[in-house]
């Protein structure tokens, strides 16, 4: 049986999320917006907890109000990826755009 | 209340073009608000609806499968009443008005061209200046009392609360990531438990995504029959017997990388999906070989076309996942394709090599 709680690890270090407790004033807005549970609250900070769960989808950083995350969002899709690299341009989804298809 | 037929009401009506447009099998009438007529859905979803959805996990209709996008009321919304947000993504906005059933609610649909929420988020079609633009196209502020909104969390990827409280004065709370549990989530007074804001990736989730999988890997099966064509021709004596156990063997590629990879994600070794990818490739080629005793060269050819192809396949499937990071995925797609590309140009030498020197089955 699958396990409720189970908690998806992608790539070691393969996440660009920066946080800078100096800027946080505790709302905890990146806690709720968070897919993964990457964060957690450490007295009136956020922390860092799970950084391997993080898939760069960039929600924590547009809604901290103070600007104190930092992530370079993305797509996770190597597809996309590789359309770039034979293209030469940045990760793009070859499904979406003009076409307005549903991706991912 | 005030219900009125859909065939009674006159056009024109605020933000819609035709009359027409309106006749739509989620619509079941229009909730009277002084001068104003707000759609109001349907909350059964049908036998219709169900295979419609069924198709779209097969890609068909899957870039245009949407409803219009605006305001809708659910039952019989007051000026109390929540107000939630979604995107016009068909079977999202299906799977929304069955959980809906028997709530008095407002839905704002973003116009996100048929994007389901996150990849819209993602892309920005659910963003913060489409919600600005269809709270004003629908003057929500007239029909509510209170300036709060209720998002799916997912949206938080395209929609930034704290600008559109600067920008509208509505203040946006973060609903749960499924639509399941939206009863609960009202109930407890817009508290998340944290299961609720968590996205999962269960065996039924990853083989929701496995019928699309296989339609986008035909060429799989399509070499596959060129392969075994080929192998008949260059066989000579046993012309079937080539062509069936290549077929057999590549043939299987198909729907091991699109069904049965999804189903062992998890128990397969590594974190990295190529490696997963040709784990699963060599455990099939491995079983082929004491199958079917192929000779040396054909065996070690089978050995690197299945690990290479599967772990190819088994990267692409990071685009269908809920978790992984394009970070991430670089640093894959560095480290695999070279490896990936060597390995099946050295099949298929191997191969040519059991065909000419005669070393083969
Ligand atoms: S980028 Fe997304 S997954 Fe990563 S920490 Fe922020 S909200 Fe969580
Ligand atoms: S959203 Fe920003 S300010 Fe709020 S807790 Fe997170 S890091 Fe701190």
């Amino acid at each position: 049986m699958e396990h409720a709680m189970k908690r998806w690890h992608y790539i070691r270090n393969g996440s660009s999320l920066k946080l800078d407790s100096e800027r946080c004033i505790g709302c905890s807005a990146c806690l709720q917006v968070c897919p993964h549970q990457v964060f957690g609250m450490q007295g009136r900070k956020a922390q860092i907890l799970d950084r391997d769960a993080c898939m760069e989808c960039g929600a924590c950083a547009r809604n901290c109000p103070v600007q104190a995350l930092q992530v370079q969002p993305g797509v996770g899709c190597v597809a996309a990826i590789l359309i770039g690299k034979l293209r030469g341009t940045a990760p793009t989804c070859e499904c979406g755009g003009s076409k307005g298809g549903a991706c991912c | 209340m005030l219900l009125t037929p859909v065939s009674a009401v006159k056009p024109p009506l605020a933000g819609y073009r035709k009359l027409s447009q309106l006749q739509k099998p989620y619509i079941n009438g229009y909730l009277i608000r002084g001068l104003r007529q707000i759609p109001c859905m349907v909350s059964t979803v049908k036998f219709r609806d169900r295979l419609e959805h069924v198709g779209v996990q097969w890609g068909i209709r899957r870039n245009s499968y949407m409803v219009l996008p605006g305001l809708y009321a659910a039952g019989s919304p007051g000026r109390q009443s929540p107000v939630l947000v979604t995107a016009n993504y068909k079977l999202s906005f299906d799977m929304l008005r069955r959980e809906l059933a028997g709530l008095d609610v407002w839905l704002l649909v973003l116009d996100t061209t048929g994007v389901n929420v996150w990849c819209a988020a993602g892309k920005g079609s659910f963003g913060t200046a489409e919600l600005l633009r269809k709270l004003q196209q629908t003057r929500l502020d007239e029909l509510v009392d209170h300036r709060q909104l209720i998002l799916p969390q997912l949206g938080a990827v395209g929609v930034s609360a704290p600008e559109v409280l600067r920008r509208s004065g509505w203040r946006i709370a973060w609903g749960p990531v499924r639509a399941a549990d939206l009863k609960a989530f009202l109930a407890a007074g817009l508290q998340k438990t944290a299961g609720m804001s968590r996205v999962r990736f269960g065996l039924g989730d990853r083989l929701r995504v496995a019928p699309l999988e296989t339609v986008q890997a035909w060429p799989l099966p399509l070499a596959a029959v060129l392969a075994a064509a080929l192998a008949a021709w260059l066989g000579g004596g046993r012309p079937w017997d080539y062509a069936w156990k290549t077929l057999l063997a590549l043939g299987a590629l198909w729907p091991l990388g699109s069904w049965l990879f999804p189903a062992l994600l998890p128990v397969l070794p590594s974190r990295a999906f190529s490696v997963k990818g040709a784990v699963l490739g060599l455990l099939w080629a491995l079983c082929m070989i004491l199958l079917l005793q192929p000779g040396f060269w054909f065996a070690l050819a089978l050995i690197l076309v299945s690990t290479s192809v599967t772990s190819f396949k088994a990267m692409n499937f990071t685009g269908a996942t809920t978790f992984t990071s394009q970070t991430g995925a670089m640093l894959e797609v560095d480290k695999a394709i070279i490896p990936q590309l060597a390995g099946f140009a050295a099949a298929v030498v191997f191969a040519a090599i059991g065909f000419f020197a005669g070393f083969g089955v």
